[in-house]
């Protein structure tokens, strides 16, 4: 079964999707520089990305090494949603906004 | 035919919902749109054979990171219109940038190609067989991958941590309860042997207790007051 559509597929189709949603990703960086909370579901779109490229290699090598990395990847992400939500919130607390330009009080 | 079909349905669809997390008005709508993409990679890596990721990826993601999500949206009280403000200022930029970054990769993408030797450099090849993409991972990941397995539950544990002590505070003013007060507490509470078909009055249990009785007696005084200055 998975030879099969491995073969219908290919590296390429994967490879094409990671990279629109790479830029999607990097595009939505840009586009809402004011909104913190955007900005952590662009970063989410381009792990998205990375993991989608990283399967895409180890479905055609045929190399679980890949599905680990990724499985990492998602680990991390997870681990960084939450502390970036955790300093939103409390950044949100204290100041009542969370305009990035703002944000830039946080240097220390 | 029908998978590479499914693929093509599940990329458009994770391509659209992207568009939508990024340019969306509401955030609300952004967490749902990510939501969506995040079923539809799913999809995407179930078609690729990567069966174990796809559901961790369910799980995980739309499970706790886009909920998580969800509730600071919904519970930050922030007003989204003043937040767009610079939205058609940085489209310009954000565009050129994304553009010359999607050239580069597909760049890239035409001119790449697998070193000569590639599967003969595979770490950990497919056993394939009757074992299941689960369990080769796990196998994989407990033994090969034991210490990065380990320290990857460290992420977590100290993003735990940390996420707890940024966003807990203490409040003045409010009544918790003292623990030691409680267990401390003696002289009013005791056991008493109960005779058979004794009422509380007979045994000279007094309820309410003592320190409340006061309290209790005069709010029927009250509420006849009350109703009296009503009518």
């Amino acid at each position: 079964m998975g030879g099969i559509t491995e073969m219908a597929i290919g590296l390429g189709h994967y490879l094409t999707v990671g990279a629109i949603l790479f830029v999607l990703g990097v595009f939505g960086i840009f586009l809402n520089r004011k909104n913190v909370i955007v900005i952590l579901m662009s970063v989410e779109l381009l792990l998205l990305a990375v993991n989608i490229n990283l399967v895409g290699f180890s479905s055609v090598l045929n190399d679980l090494t890949g599905q680990v990395f990724a499985m990492f990847i998602l680990t991390v992400a997870a681990a960084e949603a939450a502390i970036g939500l955790a300093i939103v919130v409390v950044y949100f607390r204290n100041r009542g906004s969370i305009e990035v330009e703002d944000i830039s009080t946080l240097r220390g | 035919m029908i998978a590479s079909l499914a693929f093509y349905a599940f990329a458009a669809v994770l391509i659209a919902s992207a568009v939508m997390v990024v340019s969306s008005r509401n955030p609300v709508h952004s967490v749902l749109f990510l939501i969506l993409a995040f079923f539809n990679a799913a999809a995407l890596m179930l078609i690729a054979g990567a069966e174990f990721l796809a559901m961790i990826l369910v799980i995980v993601y739309v499970g706790a990171v886009a909920v998580l999500f969800l509730f600071v949206v919904m519970m930050l009280d922030i007003d989204f219109s003043q937040l767009r403000e610079g939205f058609q200022r940085y489209a310009p930029i954000g565009a050129v940038i994304g553009g010359i970054l999607f050239l580069e990769l597909i760049f890239v993408l035409s001119t790449w190609r697998f070193a000569p030797d590639a599967a003969d450099l595979r770490l950990n090849p497919n056993p394939g067989g009757g074992v299941s993409n689960t369990a080769a991972l796990g196998r994989i990941l407990y033994t090969d991958y034991l210490y990065l397995f380990q320290l990857a539950g460290l992420v977590l544990l100290v993003a735990m941590i940390g996420a707890i002590v940024l966003t807990l505070r203490d409040r003045v003013g409010t009544r918790r309860q003292n623990i030691a007060a409680q267990v401390a507490r003696s002289g009013s509470v005791g056991l008493v042997k109960v005779p058979t078909g004794a009422g509380l009055r007979e045994l000279g249990i007094l309820r309410p207790p003592e320190p409340e009785a006061p309290k209790a007696l005069p709010e029927p005084a009250d509420h006849g007051h009350g109703h009296g200055g009503h009518h």
